[in-house]
């Protein structure tokens, strides 16, 4: 089998290098190797953009540098009055690649559809565990298994989706990696071969590019699918060279080695701005960055404590000394681009001394708690430690004597997640979707304490406001519901907001309509490049 | 001979079954597991912690683990990687020909320098080519490898635009991997020019790994010699009337060796090491980066087979330099 792929990758080759005398080529230094290339198994965005936003497409995607949902392999669909049905009609005519290791007999269908969701779906599918130790891991923790009652074919180009209940929620997840659709007959020929493994190495889909070779932890290979139903892309190959130090991808941007890299040093923004040959573009993130206070354990389990600490928080200090000014501060616990963000609400005031008459009014005298420190920059936080060291100073001028903790980052999830926990963890979130509950409930519901409500927060009043808003399925209803639960949020405090840290990506001016994605992929899809 | 070869092979197994022990255990006591890394910031559920460990095995007295490990790994059974889902086995030896030829090349380099430089530094003890040679040592010894990478790539790369910033062989040479040795595969492949791309591109990354070994193989060869030029046999083929050549390259070189060619072989270890940063910094894909990330992702599987793994290779590479001490010093095997 290896020596097949080998001959087939070769044949692939020499056919791509026959026809590239002048082909266009844009090669982006990704930050990271690929898991693998089946999307469905994995999490991470790296592997997302090798494999699902290069390769596949999805019923639904976000539109190219935003985060509406819009028409894809399904032109339109319709959710049915109760709010438990969602019928797709899929687009005729769709194309699957043809590479050197799969030749399709037939367009797609609804029938990929059907199993693309039944292989996850379905335990007793002999695809449920098809690669060892695998798991579908975004359809199980997303809460889709959850929602889903079943998958049907209605005909060849209808597919209506039962849920178990009316959940506004539900519909954001179609534009997931995790629902990208696989070509079911390319999964019967490997299930036919014994070879099922090779499902999550060598990819097909009906996206922009078509996969050509992957040598690992070196370069990744595409081509332009010539029959994508969006029309072919400008690029004719597209290089994803895998460059896991950011300093060495800044020089080779800065080289011409790489057209595009996604995460430049934010100290090293400017700098790069400087160079004529050069583009940075930022985007404000979605994500936010946050103080979790154990509102389970005393002192922290009253409100007016926790709304001292927020108020003692120098946030300008933090947004220079940690964020070297590359961040929004946050008024609200979701990003402020979100349609559900209340503009009404402020940044959290600096207020010392009103921060120690609430602390005197909460009948609490020398407070000493714990601060856990990330240990890892993560987008939301780029230094734990330095964030760390201008929380103990600020709380140390109210009176608050704070012992900074950290542990190793396996250890800080798992032990910070605990109910059990004492003081307040340093912690974030980046966006899944553009969906507010993908913030407000999956962050501070009551049925996510233990595990990512790391405030251990289960306030009825909120709760109740969260669940209805799931159930409403009228954006301007919903709307109201998450502005009336923010104000909850912000009365009770269980979080102290810090900001929301923009994202940049540097490219090559040679690179043309590229667009950033506010949700942090890195999509090529209508990208071209000038000589 | 081959009595000696065998009893140093029989030596081995103890030190097998402690490194299975200790790679087995040293990955198992840290707190943190796979199923929480890979969760991340999203978290995961008590009851669903649970039940993945248990699919995977995990909940199992540890003893019963090793066991079962060591079972498996005699049967040349490696695990399979929790973050890739592939077996380990078939993951390090897709990446083990990189580390290989990157550390290969540093020692060729480092031993074809610092040998020549060593023995120059002995001759002319005391002048200032020996105070150069030794000062340039100690400064290449006390070097940090990022630091030093970096350094290298704003200047070559970046500045003057000589060497390439990372990966193993220009973009524009595209053929399948057959032996996963860049330079060998390069020559396979037929294609003008992909042999020196691939040599190009090794540059850097062979400079800055062999910087350390080079320092020490230059000192350790310097201060071997020094010993053995005071010895009674040199000054007696001086007063032979020999010629210096003959003397030091005969004479004096052979015995200079001995302790040379154990640093030479205690350096692989120590170019593992090195292999890390080198590979990090250069995106260079070798085992080095891949066993830091699954120690920081607690892919179990990885980090005690690829730690034995590694262990097996070095064995080896100690077994043969044993043996070649033998061959060169038959006191040893007499003993």
């Amino acid at each position: 089998m290896k020596l097949m792929t080998t001959l087939l990758s070769a044949t692939a080759l020499v056919a791509m290098m026959a026809g590239g005398a002048y082909a266009k080529q844009l090669v982006y230094c990704s930050e990271g190797s690929p898991e693998g290339f089946d999307p469905a198994l994995w999490s991470a965005g790296t592997t997302f953009d090798a494999s699902s936003r290069a390769v596949m497409n999805r019923l639904v995607d976000f539109e190219l540098g935003g985060s509406t949902i819009v028409p894809s392999l399904a032109e339109s669909w319709t959710i049915s009055e109760d709010g438990t049905e969602i019928t797709f009609n899929l687009r005729k005519g769709v194309k699957w690649q043809t590479t050197a290791y799969f030749t399709p007999t037939r367009e797609f269908n609804a029938d990929d559809v059907v199993w693309s969701i039944n292989r996850q779906f379905d335990p007793a599918s002999p695809w449920a565990n098809y690669v060892d130790g695998a798991s579908y891991q975004y359809f199980d923790s997303t809460g889709f298994k959850a929602a889903l009652k079943s998958v049907e074919k209605i005909d060849d180009y209808t597919v209506k989706f039962v849920f178990n209940q009316a959940d506004s929620t539900v519909f954001v997840n179609f534009p997931m990696d995790f629902l990208s659709i696989g070509s079911a007959e390319y999964a019967t020929q490997l299930e036919a071969a014994g070879n099922m493994a090779q499902f999550n190495q060598l990819p097909v889909g009906t996206g922009k590019f078509q996969f050509v070779d992957y040598q690992t932890d070196t370069v990744i290979r595409y081509k332009s699918n010539p029959d994508h139903f969006g029309g072919a892309s400008p690029i004719n190959d597209l290089i994803f060279a895998i460059t896991k130090e950011p300093a060495a991808a800044q020089e080779a941007l800065k080289a011409g080695q790489c057209d595009v890299i996604p995460y430049p040093i934010p100290g090293d923004v400017a700098g790069l701005r400087q160079d004529p040959n050069l583009v940075v573009t930022e985007t404000a993130g979605e994500n936010v960055g946050f103080i979790a206070f154990n509102t389970q354990q005393k002192p922290f389990d009253n409100p007016k404590v926790r709304q001292a600490l927020n108020l003692a928080v120098n946030r300008e200090a933090i947004l220079e000394g940690v964020y070297a000014g590359q961040a929004v501060l946050a008024r609200n616990p979701l990003p402020a681009s979100s349609w559900a963000s209340d503009p009404s609400n402020e940044v959290p005031a600096y207020d010392p001394e009103a921060a120690k008459a609430l602390l005197a009014e909460a009948g609490v005298s020398d407070l000493s708690m714990k601060l856990w420190w990330m240990p890892v920059a993560r987008p939301y936080n780029p230094n734990g430690k330095r964030m760390g060291e201008l929380l103990q100073a600020d709380w140390a001028s109210i009176g608050v004597k704070v012992e900074l903790v950290s542990m190793d980052w396996p250890v800080y999830l798992e032990q910070s997640a605990s109910v059990e926990r004492d003081g307040a963890v340093m912690i974030g979130w980046g966006a899944d979707n553009a969906d507010p509950d993908n913030f407000l409930g999956v962050l501070l519901s009551c049925a996510a304490v233990g595990t990512n409500n790391r405030a251990q927060w289960c306030y009825e009043p909120y709760d109740t406001l969260i669940k209805k808003a799931k159930a409403t399925f009228d954006q301007a209803e919903r709307t109201e519901i998450y502005h009336e639960a923010q104000k909850v949020f912000h009365e009770q405090t269980p979080w102290v907001l810090l900001a929301h840290s923009n994202q940049y990506i540097a490219h090559n001016k040679r690179v043309v309509n590229f667009k950033q994605d506010p949700l942090g992929y890195h999509r090529f899809d209508g990208a071209d490049v000038t000589e | 001979m081959l009595r000696y070869f065998l009893y140093r092979l029989a030596l081995l197994i103890p030190t097998f079954i402690g490194v299975t022990i200790v790679a087995f255990f040293f990955i198992r006591i840290l707190p943190g597991d796979p199923v929480q890394v890979l969760a991340g910031e999203r978290g995961v559920s008590p009851e669903r912690h649970a039940e993945v460990l248990a699919r995977l095995g995990f909940d199992r007295p540890l003893w019963e683990q090793y066991f079962s490990y060591l079972w498996n790994v005699l049967r040349g059974d490696f695990g399979i990687s929790f973050a890739s889902k592939r077996p380990v086995a078939q993951e390090f030896f897709s990446r083990f020909p990189a580390t290989v030829e990157l550390a290969l090349c540093a020692m060729i380099i480092a031993t074809a320098l610092g040998i020549p430089a060593g023995i120059l530094a002995a001759v002319k003890r005391g002048t200032w080519i020996d105070q150069a040679t030794m000062g340039t040592a100690l400064v290449g010894y006390s070097m940090p490898i990022f630091w030093w990478g970096m350094l290298l790539i704003i200047l070559f790369s970046g500045i003057l635009h000589w060497t390439p910033v990372s990966g193993r062989i220009a973009l524009n040479y595209f053929f399948p991997s057959v032996t996963g040795f860049m330079l060998i595969d390069s020559l396979l492949s037929g294609q003008k020019g992909a042999f020196l791309s691939a040599l190009h591109y090794l540059v850097l990354p062979t400079v800055v790994l062999a910087t350390i070994p080079l320092a020490v193989i230059a000192r350790q060869t310097r201060s071997a010699m020094l010993e053995v030029l005071g010895e009674d046999y040199v000054r007696t083929a001086r007063a032979k009337g020999l010629q210096p050549r003959r003397i030091i390259g005969i004479h004096a070189l052979r015995n200079a060796m001995i302790p040379v060619i154990t640093t030479i072989g205690l350096q692989v270890g120590l170019l593992m090491a090195g292999a890390i940063l080198t590979e990090t910094i250069f995106s260079w894909p070798g085992i080095g980066k891949w066993m830091i990330e699954a120690v920081n992702k607690r892919d179990y599987f990885v980090v005690q087979s690829g730690l034995l793994l590694i262990a097996l290779i070095i064995m080896a590479v100690n077994l043969i330099v044993d043996v070649l001490y033998a061959v060169i010093n038959p006191r040893i095997r007499h003993q």
